[in-house]
């Protein structure tokens, strides 16, 4: 081999190795949720499975009718989108805190890449696995359930703007944690407990007026509700309330990752 | 869609450090406004005992550790200011294995390449020649936890030179490989150095930077204490010391004159003053029943060199402390 080809650069323009960039972290994480599909992509299909089987058929034939609709019909959509939200926060926060933690985070730090297209590459990685599992979430509930996409737009607005929102809360929380029980701290004491009820399995018009009012507070309640909109046609929820709470979370949470990559947080000493 | 890199003459030093200052958050201060230039094409030791503040300045010059005073230039470019122009111009190899175990060498190396704009295909081809220069080529595809500890150095070494930067940082390349490996690394490294790659090379075998290395830079508790050629900082010595294999009893004579100690039972040590004849030094040997049936230079030179500069600092800054 002759050494002169390695020591003689052509240095691309900065867009070029930014778009460069970008695609080389989104293929490593699609390679990486595909090579571990086992953990990636089996366990929410088989978890989900087990809601429709247990809530939905069970339980949900006892229940009968909720706004309107069958309860497996009512559940659906929302369990659609509490997979699509724990799995986009999931992937961002294990692969970024392991490559934090293994240090191979380095290899881009030291590259010429910029930080947002470090943010856009890991939000791309968990938009992919969150709408991957979406859609075989999906494809398992009409198996169990009747459902029907009456406002294609609006499901799949919802679904994007929540995978991203949940995958730059995946980055934030990866930025700040320092071992891997920072990591699951998230996800086991708020996102499960806020999904439970953010109006998955009820319509928050059956709770009390004070719940009602404290329901409000939690935004997952406005994605669960817009998203079950795109599928039914019906939602407890204003849909312009619904996407302004998702665009302003998201746009915060995504002005926050960047500053905090900027600033080197948790990554630079 | 591709430039020339600007910074590409010569005459542009390949490193300059200036007024390098940084104090870690607990108020450590690791470097003391370090000034340091690595001129094109040179192959440049930085030794520094542990916690000398080299570690530091690699860090900073990576960008991994944020400075506190002072601008590091690669090739004319500010790091800090142009880092888009800098970085691509900078390889680094770290002391410490940092890629993903669950990786192969393969995709280590073309994503380190993605990751400086070089579109996957030309990574790939790129990877192929590295990898087989560096004897990985047959382990692309195995996981790299599985490879052996030299295979892993090699693997950093061929990670940080995928994207063809002109200036090589390696922070101990050679720890914990075996002689032969590090004699065909130190192949490798003189043939990219000849091929126009300017090399900082840090190192904890003396022997190696005195081998491989023109000049030289130590660092000591955050300062640069000695900056010159290495033949210049070997020229300070003032005792060369020789190994002799020798037949004769060597426990039954003692040598008038002469500094020598008896390493084994038919091995000793000479120490020859500068200026002094090793011609005549030989002969009295010769006289007193010890005959030299080989001779070789103790290879410790700089190691010597390097005890007596830290020594000599740490013993100052006691003093000032004390002052």
């Amino acid at each position: 081999m002759s050494t002169e080809t390695l020591t003689t650069a052509a240095m691309p323009s900065q867009a070029r190795t930014n778009w460069v960039a970008y695609k080389t972290i989104l293929r490593r994480e699609i390679i990486r949720i595909l090579r571990i599909w086992t953990q990636t992509l089996l366990p929410p299909a088989i978890t989900m499975t087990l809601y429709f089987v247990i809530f939905g058929s069970l339980i949900g034939g006892r229940i009968g009718e909720m706004d309107g609709h069958s309860y497996m019909d009512f559940i659906a959509p929302g369990i659609i989108m509490m997979s699509v939200i724990t799995n986009a926060y999931g992937n961002v926060v294990s692969s970024f805190f392991s490559a934090k933690y293994q240090r191979h985070i380095e290899e881009i730090l030291i590259a010429p890449v910029s930080n947002w297209v470090v943010l856009a590459g890991y939000i791309s990685g968990g938009l992919f696995r969150g709408l991957a599992v979406g859609a075989i979430v999906t494809v398992v509930a009409l198996f169990f359930s009747d459902i029907h996409i009456a406002h294609p737009f609006i499901t799949i607005t919802t679904v994007l703007l929540t995978a991203l929102l949940f995958s730059i809360g995946g980055l934030i929380n990866a930025i700040f944690a320092r071992s891997f029980d920072d990591v699951s701290i998230v996800p086991t004491f708020i996102l499960t407990p806020l999904t439970y009820l953010g109006g998955v399995f009820y319509s928050v018009s059956l709770l009390p007026e004070l719940w009602q009012n404290v329901s409000l507070a939690n935004p997952i309640l406005y994605m669960v509700n817009a998203f079950r909109y795109g599928f039914l046609g019906s939602s407890d929820i204003s849909l312009g309330i619904a996407y302004s709470v998702m665009l302003a979370f998201s746009i915060g949470f995504g002005a926050l990752a960047l500053y905090l990559l900027n600033s080197g947080r948790g990554l630079k000493s | 869609m591709v430039t020339t890199p600007t910074p590409a003459t010569n005459s542009v030093p390949a490193l300059q450090v200036s007024s390098l200052e940084k104090i870690y958050d607990g108020g450590q201060r690791a470097l003391n406004g370090i000034n340091l230039t690595v001129q094109h094409g040179d192959f440049f030791a930085l030794l520094g005992p542990n916690g000398a503040g080299k570690s530091t300045l690699i860090g900073i010059i990576s960008t991994l550790v944020r400075k506190t005073a002072g601008s590091v230039q690669v090739y004319g470019q500010d790091l800090h200011q142009q880092p888009h122009s800098a970085k691509p111009l900078l390889g680094v190899v770290p002391q410490e294995f940092n890629f993903n175990n669950f990786e192969t060498p393969l995709q280590i190396v073309t994503q380190q390449a993605g990751y400086y704009g070089v579109p996957y295909g030309e990574a790939k081809r790129r990877a192929e020649k590295l990898l087989k220069r560096l004897d990985l080529w047959e382990k692309r595809d195995d996981a790299s936890r599985l490879l052996s500890g030299g295979m892993r150095r090699r693997l950093m070494i061929a990670r940080a030179l995928i994207h063809q930067p002109r200036l090589l940082i390696l922070d101990e390349p050679t720890a914990g490989v075996d002689i032969e490996l590090r004699r065909s690394l130190w192949d490798f490294l003189r043939e990219i150095n000849a091929a126009g790659t300017t090399i900082i090379l840090t190192t904890h075998y003396l022997e190696e930077a005195e081998q491989l290395c023109r000049n030289i830079a130590i660092i000591d508790s955050g300062d640069i204490v000695t900056n010159t050629t290495m033949r210049a900082l070997l020229s300070q010595l003032d005792i060369e010391t020789y190994v002799l294999n020798t037949a004769g009893d060597l426990t039954k004579t003692s040598v008038a004159n002469l500094e020598t100690r008896q390493t084994g039972d038919d091995e000793m040590e000479l120490d020859i003053r500068k200026g002094d004849s090793i011609s005549e030094a030989l002969a009295a040997l010769q006289s007193q029943g010890i005959e030299v049936m080989n001779l070789r230079n103790k290879a410790n030179r700089l190691e010597e060199l390097f005890v007596r500069l830290t020594r000599r600092e740490n013993k100052a800054s006691q003093q000032d402390a004390a002052a």
